[in-house]
């Protein structure tokens, strides 16, 4: 396959950035996205150029790193995957393809496609723990879980934090992923004692951050790797309510 | 958003109904207009009721709006960097980007329909004649383009409604699971019911049931 990419170049946080065409020749449909990158990269390190700066490190779409926006899409088209696992086959012989960084203001650009997402550690700091004694690890039983309640929480659990939702969302709101991790620990017996101060905590670093305000758009799940369901929302705003109350 | 909207539906329910009266003749849709000012008489003094409606509307209007714009503004900084590739909509849903333009055709739709309803600035019968005549007289076939604005701001208060409803459930905490599509599809019918509602009057004028 032959391509044409259309990529975001930016020396720093400093640069105002723009974006360059390349283009790429004998890429194998069977290569995943970031491997097509490396191909390019090759060749610019060849050339003498600068590779273009792009995360990534599980490659096997858990680690949440590869984020970028690839034809106007949070990740790409191809549904509930990440772009390590997005593969060359899903794209047409001589397509032009545009390659951006996540857009948010909380998510400054460091280089080129790669984004400092450190506003969700900070909101994770801000209550996304649970607090308990250290020490061995207790019997699988001794806290009874309800089926379903295990079955939410490991689906919000899944999150694995990659910013899709945030980047795709029009109000750059990270409601999505901040949700996830509220329900992922308050629908389990271990997360109650901070139940209440932990979603109105990390609600509330999510805001200073400087994301913006859900308005139930649905794009964020929509391309959301894990598909993580609006139905954390839901449950982010019934704590939070209750909390405030 | 979620409670000023609330208010808001709750208005545009009961004025459904009562334009509906309309199809019961001029007496019936003039008597309730006047009911709508002299309700609670001689308990309160006349108009009481319907002045505190009109305050608690025009609060919700505004705290409405205000709630949009700090949205909008949160959105802008947010991404001050725009994407280059055009981004298609991923979630399929045309009708939620149409919120914050819509609401906008809404509120100036609002304006024009109290010039020309309430007050009879731009009504051909003015402020004086009757409630029933100045609706007759509005949607003159004469002036199809007022009807054709009516409908074209109906169909935008419809979608408006469409996400709004479900929206507004979704903030309050309720939409979980099986009951979000539950209460999509109540938005959607409920959204169709009273947009058709509203317009049955403007079309019964046009096509001459009433007249
Ligand atoms: C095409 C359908 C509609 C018709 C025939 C209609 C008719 C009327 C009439 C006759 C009045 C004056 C009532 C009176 O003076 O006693 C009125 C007032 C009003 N209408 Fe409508 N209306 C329609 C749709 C709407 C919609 C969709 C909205 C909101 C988005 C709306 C908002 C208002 C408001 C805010 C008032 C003023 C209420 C007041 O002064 O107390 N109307 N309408
Ligand atoms: S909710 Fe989905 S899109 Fe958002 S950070 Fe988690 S995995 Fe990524
Ligand atoms: S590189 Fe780890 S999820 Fe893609």
């Amino acid at each position: 396959m032959n391509l044409t990419l259309k990529v975001w170049r930016q020396n720093g946080p400093a640069d105002s950035g723009r974006m360059v065409t390349y283009q790429v020749t004998d890429v194998s449909p069977d290569m995943s996205f970031l491997e097509m990158l490396d191909v390019l990269n090759e060749r610019l390190i060849l050339e003498g150029d600068d590779p273009v700066a792009f995360d990534h490190d599980c490659r096997e779409g858990i680690c949440g790193m590869c984020g970028m926006v690839i034809n106007g899409v949070a990740h790409g088209e191809q549904r509930a995957t990440t772009t390590c696992q997005l593969h060359m086959r899903h794209f047409e012989d001589g397509a032009t393809i545009t390659i951006e960084p996540w857009r948010a203001a909380p998510f400054p650009v460091v280089k080129d496609l790669v984004v400092d997402r450190s506003s969700f550690d900070r909101i994770i700091q801000a209550g996304g723990f649970i607090s308990v004694p250290a020490g061995s690890a207790p019997d699988a039983h001794s806290v009874p879980v309800k089926k379903e309640d295990a079955d939410d929480a490991f689906d919000a659990a899944t999150c694995i934090g990659c910013g899709a939702c945030v980047a795709a969302c029009p109000n750059g709101s990270a409601s999505l992923f901040t949700a996830a991790k509220i329900t992922h620990l308050g629908l389990l017996p271990q997360g109650q004692p901070e139940r209440d101060s932990r979603a109105v905590a990390m609600v509330e670093q999510m805001d200073l951050e400087g994301f913006g305000g859900c308005t139930n758009t649905g794009e964020c799940t929509a391309v959301c790797p894990k598909g993580i369901s609006l139905d954390v929302i839901t449950q982010m705003n019934r704590d939070y309510l209750k909390a405030a109350k | 958003m979620a409670v000023t909207g609330a208010v808001l539906v709750l208005f545009l329910i009961g004025h459904m109904l009562g334009n509906l009266k309309i199809f019961l003749g001029a007496e019936s849709f003039n008597s309730y207009a006047e009911w709508l000012r002299t309700v609670g008489e001689p308990a309160v003094p006349g108009r009481a009721l319907l002045t505190i409606t009109e305050i608690g509307l025009v609060a919700a209007v505004v705290l409405h709006m205000w709630s949009a714009v700090s949205l909008a503004r949160r959105a802008r900084r947010a991404r001050p960097v725009k994407y280059a590739a055009r981004r298609r909509s991923q979630a399929g849903g045309y009708v939620v980007h149409t919120m914050r333009y819509g609401g906008v055709v809404i509120l100036l739709f609002v304006i024009w329909h109290l010039l020309d309803l309430t007050f009879g600035t731009v009504n051909p019968k003015g402020f004086h004649a009757t409630p029933y005549d100045r609706v007759v007289a509005g949607f003159d076939p004469s002036r199809w383009w007022v009807t054709a604005f009516y409908i074209a701001a109906l169909v935008m208060v419809g979608l408006h409604l469409r996400h709004g409803m479900w929206s507004a459930f979704q903030t309050l905490g309720l939409a979980n699971g099986r009951r979000r599509h539950l209460l999509r599809g109540f938005a959607a019918g409920f959204a169709a019911v009273l947009v058709l509602g509203f317009l049955s009057v403007p079309i019964a004028v046009m096509i001459g049931v009433v007249k």
